[in-house]
């Protein structure tokens, strides 16, 4: 319990020092973008909206820094991430709720699958060391070693096209809505597929590697010899004694290593045109939507952060030494 | 301490005596040499070493300047144009060329500057302990668990047009908490060993202790750690590129494929515009990996694939070798074979 306070107190400092990186980002900004917004709209923004852009630019030249932050964490906490510039009236908050779904879909279930098989297939390569299963692992690292945004152009170029089975870009079928039915489930699924696909296998060599390294090392402690002294089959020794062991560096390894692992996958989406996060800061990327680009920043961080908690949970529940204390 | 001889002979019999007169020399140099004898990491750095050549030569063996267009608008790869050519008549080759340097450039510079911020940071924590080690851990795990591509495009896409050098210099200041993380365990360990204490209690100042009895054996850490960052420093910075943040007048390979896709060079089945500069990524990461795995056998052996393992024995059946295990060879131990016999006698010897 402690240490679950203890890593739920440092998430929350995280979160803080994202949140105060953002506040700060926007005032590098050059010149100010929310007056050639306005002027490029002329007298179809609130009075609010202007006012709340002002307070995320840090454009209001009465109030000193420190009240400036204090303004923003009010707005903050209120669920105003501002106006975005590309899908003008629509606010940050509505843009990344619709857009947060599909990321949650296919990244964190695609790294959560990457993680399980790339572990399991890592106890097999560790297990067997020294027979044909260590040819392959050169083959990995050069997988592994491809940006995923790359790997995801060769996929479409040589499954997607005309007449495929796989669409080569958007998240559904463009007529459909979306809802939980027989129509659009299909549809997502099938769109899917393809991103799903070049995400796991670029990413989980890397798990593939560090398990067989942990079971490798595991292998040669004296537990394990001992479980083979006393009979137990090859079977039981190899997954309840060394894998049981080798797979909690891995797990502490995998909430360490999420942040960069949702940095690369989000590019995924861009090449698919898949309408999660990913592709949308492309786009607020393309247009200089400032607000779109934080709001879609603090939503990154402040989801790896739960994933993080997550991660611990679990880790707290496969090994018993972090309960006792 | 002239004891080296009966050691040896303890440890390897038969060989000490014999191997002493002019030994000195030879091992030495197949101490120095050890690393490269490693298949893995000396193909790493055969292949790293082509591309630093290239880095440095690109510009000038490049059979074309990569802006100049021509009439040969998206041609296949052919005699004239290695890797084909654009929408323009650019010639992908020389793009290719060319652009070597800027990625090598990228990937050193921000692998220089983070290394030297994780030395600084995780070797203080590790060695100071107290306040200041809780301050700069917590400092390095945030670091860690925000995710650094997304905070990179920010804040490159804040500066109009970034250069190379400041794409570095982001990279570099953002993606150094992993080595630091490590550095601090390793030193943590090290700090209470023997020969520190040893040094502390000599009168050792804290700077030579850390520069001089410290950082050595740190040092295949810090290279592992070093050849990580290069590669995710040139994964960043050819993602910027691709997405079209960062100066795009210059070329790197992720200018040639920002360019492909913005031209649907996959639609106009132009395979020839994407998949070169994919490959030299790819093949890039390859040997940066393969050196870090060549690092990490060189520090534990005990990682580095084993030759032959299954083992036939007397009787025809065979028998998987396996850490910490001795399979039995012999089929009974009552009739010991002659093979057996001779080398118990060497070693009573």
């Amino acid at each position: 319990m402690r240490f679950l306070l203890q890593r739920t107190a440092f998430y929350l400092f995280t979160a803080w020092a994202a949140i105060t990186l953002n506040f700060f980002i926007p005032r590098l900004v050059p010149g100010d973008p929310v007056q050639s917004l306005i002027s490029r709209n002329q007298g179809r923004i609130s009075a609010d909206a202007i006012e709340s852009l002002r307070v995320l630019f840090g454009l209001d030249a009465n109030e000193n820094v420190w009240e400036q932050y204090l303004h923003y964490w009010g707005q903050l906490l209120h669920g105003d991430l501002g106006l975005s510039f590309t899908f003008f009236p629509a606010p940050v908050s509505t843009v990344i709720g619709d857009s947060l779904p599909w990321t949650v879909g296919l990244v964190g279930i695609t790294t959560i699958i990457s993680f399980l098989l790339g572990t399991a297939l890592g106890v097999g390569a560790g297990w067997r060391r020294g027979s044909w299963v260590d040819g392959l692992l050169p083959a990995t690292t050069f997988l592994s070693s491809i940006p995923y945004f790359w790997l995801g152009l060769v996929a479409i170029a040589l499954f997607a096209g005309p007449g495929s089975f796989f669409p080569s870009s958007g998240g559904y079928e463009p007529g459909l809505v979306p809802a939980f039915d027989q129509y659009f489930i299909p549809s997502a699924i099938q769109h899917s597929i393809l991103p799903a696909a070049t995400i796991l296998v670029s990413s989980m060599s890397g798990w593939i590697l560090s398990m067989r390294n942990m079971m490798v090392t595991v292998s040669s402690e004296d537990y394990i010899t001992v479980a083979h002294a006393k009979g137990l089959s090859e079977r039981r020794v190899a997954l309840s004694y060394a894998a049981r062991n080798a797979l909690l560096p891995n797990v502490s390894g995998f909430a360490l290593s999420l942040g960069f692992i949702v940095g690369g996958t989000l590019l995924v989406e861009i090449v698919f045109s898949y309408p999660g996060l990913g592709y949308q800061l492309f786009q607020a990327v393309g247009a200089k939507d400032y607000p779109l680009m934080q709001g879609i920043f603090l939503i990154i961080t402040i989801s790896v952060l739960v994933a993080n908690l997550l991660a611990d949970v679990a880790y707290l529940l496969l090994d018993p030494r972090t309960r006792k204390s | 301490m002239t004891i080296s001889p009966s050691s040896i002979e303890q440890v390897i019999p038969g060989q000490g005596a014999m191997a002493q007169p002019s030994a000195a020399p030879g091992r030495a140099k197949r101490r120095q040499f050890r690393f490269i004898a490693n298949a893995k990491a000396a193909t790493g750095l055969v292949i790293l070493g082509i591309y630093c050549l290239f880095a440095v030569i690109g510009p000038w063996v490049a059979p074309y300047n990569p802006d100049a267009r021509s009439g040969d608008v998206l041609q296949a790869p052919s005699l004239r144009h290695w890797f084909g050519t654009t929408h323009l008549g650019q010639d992908i080759f020389s793009q290719i060329l060319v652009g070597a340097r800027s990625v090598m450039v990228v990937g050193l510079v921000a692998g220089v500057l983070a290394t030297v911020l994780s030395i600084l940071i995780g070797v203080t924590a590790g060695y100071i302990g107290g306040a200041a080690d809780e301050g700069l851990s917590a400092l390095s795990n945030v670091f860690l668990v925000i995710p650094a591509l997304p905070l990179i495009i920010i804040v490159t896409s804040i500066v109009e047009q970034a250069s190379d050098t400041l794409v570095a210099l982001i990279i570099g200041c953002t993606s150094w908490a992993w080595g630091a993380r490590v550095l601090r365990a390793q030193t943590l360990s090290l700090r209470r060993r023997d020969y520190v204490e040893a040094a502390r209690a000599t009168g050792e100042r804290t700077w030579r202790i850390i520069l001089f009895e410290i950082l050595p054996n740190l040092t295949a850490i810090i290279a592992s750690g070093f050849v990580g960052t290069v590669i995710f420093a040139v994964m960043s910075e050819i993602t910027l590129a691709f997405i079209g943040i960062s100066s795009i007048s210059s070329w790197n390979w992720g200018t040639i494929l920002f360019w492909a896709q913005g031209q649907q060079a996959l639609a106009q089945g132009a395979w020839w515009w994407f998949v070169p500069a994919g490959l030299a990524i790819a093949l890039l990461g390859t040997a940066l990996a393969l050196i870090n795995f060549g690092i990490d056998e060189f520090v534990s052996p005990r990682l580095r694939s084993a030759g032959r393992t299954r083992i036939r024995t007397a009787d025809g059946r065979t028998v998987r070798m396996r850490v910490g295990f001795t399979p039995v060879l012999a089929p009974t131990p009552s009739v010991p074979t002659p093979r057996a016999a001779t080398t118990r006698e060497d070693v009573v010897r």
